[in-house]
Order: C-alpha cells, then sequence, then structure tokens
C-alpha cells in the first residue's frame, strides 16, 4: 500500500512537473526552436535583459502587487474589526456576501464589471483611459484581494475576543491605543497570511488585468500574453524559467524558515 | 463618585462604539462603489442597446450562444470530475504520509499553483504541439492541439492542485482515533476510507470541485491555446465581445453567466451544510 501510494504520487507530480521542466530546458536552447535542443546557450537570457520591456512589466508588476496588498491589508484588517463587532446580524450577512462576491465570481466577470465601470467613470471624470492605468489595476486589485485578507484576518478577531481590548482601556487606554498595542500584535499572524495571500494574488493575475488594464501600464503577466500571441521565441520560456525560479526559491526560504519556528516553539513548550 | 465613573464608562464606551464602526466603514464605501456598482453597470449594459435605450435583445439573443454554453459545462464538468478522480487520491496518500514528507509534497504541490497561468498553459503546448517535444521525441505526427481532450488536459493540469489542497486539508484535519476506532470496530481499510474519511471529507471536495468549475468554465487561455482556434468557450465569446468592443453582448454574456454560477454555487453550499449537520451534530 505504502509503494502503491508514492507510485501513483510520483507519477501525478511527474506529470505535473514535465511541462515545468521542458520549458526550463528549452530557455537554455541554441536555435530559436521550442521543441528540438540544439545545444546549450544564454543567448535568449541576454536578449530578454536587452529588451527594456521586461523591467518595466517586472517593476510595475512589484508596485502594483506592494501596494493593492497594502491597500487591501489595512481596509481589511479595519472591515474585520469593524464587523466582528456589528449589531446588526443582517447587516452583517449582507456585507459578507457583497465582500465575497469577486471571489465567488468567476475572474472574466469581475474583470468585465470593472471594465465597464471604468470606462464609465473615465467617461465622468473626463480623464484619457491611457492615464489612468496604475489606478484603475490598483483598484481592481485591491479589490479582489480584500476578501483574502478578511477572510484571513476575520477568524483571528473572532478568536481574540472582546475581554482583552476593553480590559486595556478599563486600564486607561484610548480605543486606538488598545487596537495597536493589544490586539493587533495578536492578529499580526492572520494580518500577514491575508497581506501574502494578496500579494501573491495580484502579483499572478492575468484575467482582470487583461480587461482592466491600458497600455500604458504592462505587467508581467500581460506582457507574457503578449509574446505569446505571436511565434513564441525561447525568450518567453526565459523569463518564464526565471519566475518559476523565484518562486521556487521564495517557497523554499518561506518553508525553511516556518519549519524553524515550529521547531523553536515546540522546545519552548 | 459612583455615578461619574458609571458617567466615564458610559462615554468610553460609546468613544468605542463610533470607532468600530467606523472601522468598517472605508471597506463598506469600497465595496458599495468597486463591487456594486460595477455589477449594476453590467446590468445596465446587459438590458440596454448601443445608444443606450431598453432593450432585451441582448438577453434574447444570447439563444444564439447556446451551444458554446452547454460545451463549456460539458468540458468543464468533465475536467472537474477528473480533476477529483486523479486529485482525491493524491489528498488521500498525501495526508497519510509522514510528517515530513508530506511538507515536501505541499510544496512541489504549490510551485505549480504559484506558476502563472498562461506559463503553464503554454508549455503544455508547447509540447502537445504538432511540431512539439512529444512529437518529436516520439517520431510521431499526432495530432492532440485542437481536441477536445487537449482543452480537458489543460483545464486539469492547471487546476488539479485546487482541488487537491482543500480535500488534503479536510482529511488532514480528521481525527485519528477515527480512523483507529473504524478498523477497530471491524471496518477494512476500503470501509474506512468510503465509509469514515470520505464522509467527513465531504466539504473540502465540495470547496476543491468549485475551485476546480467556476475557472474551468469561464476559461479563456486554455481553450485559445489548447483549442488551436477551433474551440469556442464562453469564456472566449466574452473576450471576443471585448476585443471587438460589442460590450453589450459581453455584458449580457456575463450576466447570465454570473446568475447561473452564483445560484448552482450557494446550491451546492446549501447542500454540503445539509449534509455536514447530518454526520456531526
Amino acid at each position: 500500500m505504502k509503494y502503491a501510494s508514492r507510485i501513483y504520487l510520483c507519477l501525478i507530480f511527474g506529470i505535473l512537473y514535465i511541462p515545468i521542466v521542458t520549458l526550463i530546458l528549452f530557455s537554455f536552447n541554441a536555435t530559436d526552436s521550442t521543441s528540438v535542443f540544439g545545444g546549450f546557450s544564454l543567448m535568449w537570457y541576454k536578449e530578454l535583459f536587452a529588451s527594456p520591456d521586461t523591467f518595466i512589466a517586472l517593476r510595475n508588476t512589484l508596485i502594483l502587487a506592494v501596494c493593492s496588498s497594502l491597500l487591501a491589508t489595512v481596509i481589511g484588517t479595519a472591515a474585520a474589526e469593524g464587523i466582528y463587532r456589528m449589531k446588526s446580524k443582517l447587516f452583517k450577512r449582507a456585507l459578507t456576501s457583497v465582500t465575497n462576491i469577486p471571489m465567488m465570481n468567476p475572474d472574466i466577470v469581475t474583470g468585465m464589471s470593472m471594465m465597464l465601470f471604468f470606462v464609465a467613470l473615465v467617461g465622468i471624470l473626463g480623464i484619457e483611459y491611457e492615464n489612468f492605468g496604475f489606478t484603475a489595476m490598483l483598484i481592481a486589485h485591491t479589490t479582489f484581494s480584500l476578501p483574502y485578507v478578511i477572510l484571513n484576518v476575520l477568524p483571528r478577531v473572532e478568536d481574540f475576543g472582546k475581554s482583552l481590548s476593553e480590559a486595556a482601556m478599563d486600564l486607561g487606554c484610548t480605543p486606538l491605543q488598545s487596537f495597536f498595542k493589544v490586539e493587533l500584535p495578536n492578529l499580526m499572524p492572520g494580518v500577514l497570511s491575508g497581506l501574502m495571500m494578496a500579494f501573491t494574488l495580484s502579483l499572478d493575475d492575468f484575467v482582470i488585468s487583461y480587461f482592466v488594464g491600458s497600455s500604458s501600464f504592462q505587467t508581467l503577466p500581460l506582457l507574457i500574453y503578449s509574446m505569446t500571441k505571436k511565434k513564441v521565441t525561447p525568450d518567453m520560456y526565459a523569463l518564464s524559467t526565471l519566475i518559476v525560479v523565484t518562486i521556487f526559491v521564495l517557497l523554499i526560504v518561506s518553508n525553511v524558515r516556518n519549519g524553524k519556528k515550529n521547531r523553536k516553539g515546540g522546545a519552548k513548550k | 463618585m459612583l455615578f461619574a465613573d458609571d458617567g466615564i464608562c458610559l462615554k468610553m464606551k460609546k468613544n468605542k462604539s463610533l470607532m468600530h464602526s467606523i472601522a468598517a466603514a472605508p471597506h463598506i464605501f469600497w465595496a458599495a462603489l468597486f463591487i456594486v456598482v460595477p455589477l449594476l453597470i453590467v446590468v445596465y449594459y446587459a438590458f440596454t442597446d448601443v445608444e443606450g435605450g431598453f432593450s432585451m435583445e441582448n438577453i434574447f439573443g444570447l439563444t444564439e450562444y447556446f451551444d458554446i454554453f452547454l460545451l463549456s459545462l460539458e468540458l468543464a464538468v468533465i475536467a472537474t470530475f477528473v480533476c477529483l478522480l486523479v486529485g482525491y487520491p493524491m489528498a488521500y496518500f498525501i495526508a497519510k504520509a509522514d510528517p515530513k514528507m508530506q511538507k515536501i509534497y505541499m510544496m512541489l504541490l504549490m510551485l505549480p499553483m504559484w506558476t502563472n497561468l498562461l506559463i503553464r498553459t503554454y508549455s503544455i503546448m508547447a509540447i502537445l504541439d504538432d511540431g512539439g517535444f512529444l512529437n518529436t521525441l516520439l517520431g510521431t505526427e499526432l495530432h492532440i492541439i485542437g481536441t477536445k481532450g487537449a482543452v480537458i488536459f489543460g483545464m486539469v493540469y492547471d487546476f488539479l492542485p485546487y482541488m487537491v489542497l482543500p480535500i488534503y486539508t479536510c482529511i488532514s484535519k480528521i481525527n485519528k482515533n477515527m480512523w483507529e476506532a473504524a478498523s477497530d470496530l471491524g471496518c477494512s481499510p476500503l470501509q474506512v476510507l468510503t465509509k469514515v474519511i470520505l464522509p467527513l471529507s465531504l466539504s473540502g471536495i465540495i470547496s476543491g470541485v468549485t475551485m476546480v468549475l467556476v475557472p474551468c468554465i469561464s476559461t479563456f487561455y486554455i481553450s485559445q491555446k489548447l483549442g488551436g482556434g477551433t474551440f469556442e468557450l464562453i469564456g472566449d465569446t466574452i473576450e471576443r465581445q471585448f476585443v471587438s468592443g460589442t460590450l453589450n453582448v459581453g455584458a449580457a454574456l456575463s450576466f447570465v453567466m454570473m446568475i447561473l454560477i452564483l445560484i448552482s454555487l450557494w446550491v451546492m453550499h446549501k447542500f454540503s451544510d445539509g449534509q455536514e449537520g447530518g454526520i456531526v451534530p
């Protein structure tokens, strides 16, 4: 049984990884073919780094991910506080349902709705959509990240309860002080995982950015999309390889750090 | 003195509740402006013509896309089913492995999940293509791209981790004593699986199915690349309306798709709530 399960897992993981491995392999190809390997070379990486588009897209992606995840975390954490203390059950349920709509809805519908909204907004404000690129993306990414932040923070707020912050206020803290000094440190794990999730979702998003974005603000997924529209040369493979390797390193680092933390926690107990 | 204290307490309580009602305010504002209003605009576009007058034409015109809707549903349901079939044993085996291996398996599962969907889809296409890696390697001329099978394979490949993850989380939360109790009371390993683990992991299955089904139905990149231009799914249709600028039809399609998906999600959650309540009181 044990061997059977190992073989099964190896087989499925094998299939899952073959495409990624071939992609990495052909990024080192000396010819422009994506099916016949003609020797090792780094020429596609050189070509990739020679084009300014890559760097602009990378910079845009990072700026957008940082800004939208921070914004979503601030609004979402405050919202979790407010939702937990809401008196009207009906309003609470209505608000959480509305918040969850972007999570439930297919991306394409969210993208479509936001695009139509921005077109209308731009019309009202009388500005060019081109100049609105970053703002539109920021609003869209924050909106689809928000439910994930609340999902991570709200259970923490519920676990924490009201008594400690009330105690802090009885001892003379203002409501804000009690939140920042007493409650927030306890919510931190949830807030951080919400932030992380919002960040990765923003990095990874293609569909909503595709609908909302304009040519003035291109992100990496949009760049990859435009690269796969025409005949693909291995420079797209080189870009993908770099992305995959970065994610792999980040995953290992975060896992090792978590492992260490767990061991420390265990030793203390 | 006593009264004065009470007065201060009351004032502070008021202060606090004021702060807490303000806390959710930015979010309420955000949700109203950027979730509700855009959806209302979709409804507005769906029921108007290009000039902005009321019209049912877009909605009635959708009958034209009925076949595409059915095809999308068919492919998505098959892909979700295959994901469940392949993913459930995976989740089960991972949950049963020793903790150190579990971590490694989880990492192996996360990496493709975090890799952009475009990259994953494109890499399959490069392998399966007519002059692609597979055909070069085998020296054959298999024609795979453009078949239903290729599109389904792409969906399964792209979304399998989304099926495995919730089921794994659910199974690993099941108390180990349950397994032992069941086998002590005479269940065979297979019976333990079907009578104890499967019912207890139902909520994981439900969330896995939703996480796979929704993106499968609405995808357009997978069908574009692996369908070889011969397939049009509902996602492709919406994207085409977006590119060509016939936004009213696109909005009508989005509107109908949203309603259908929200209804089916709601039904599924009702169903899973009832089940859970029945088994675990």
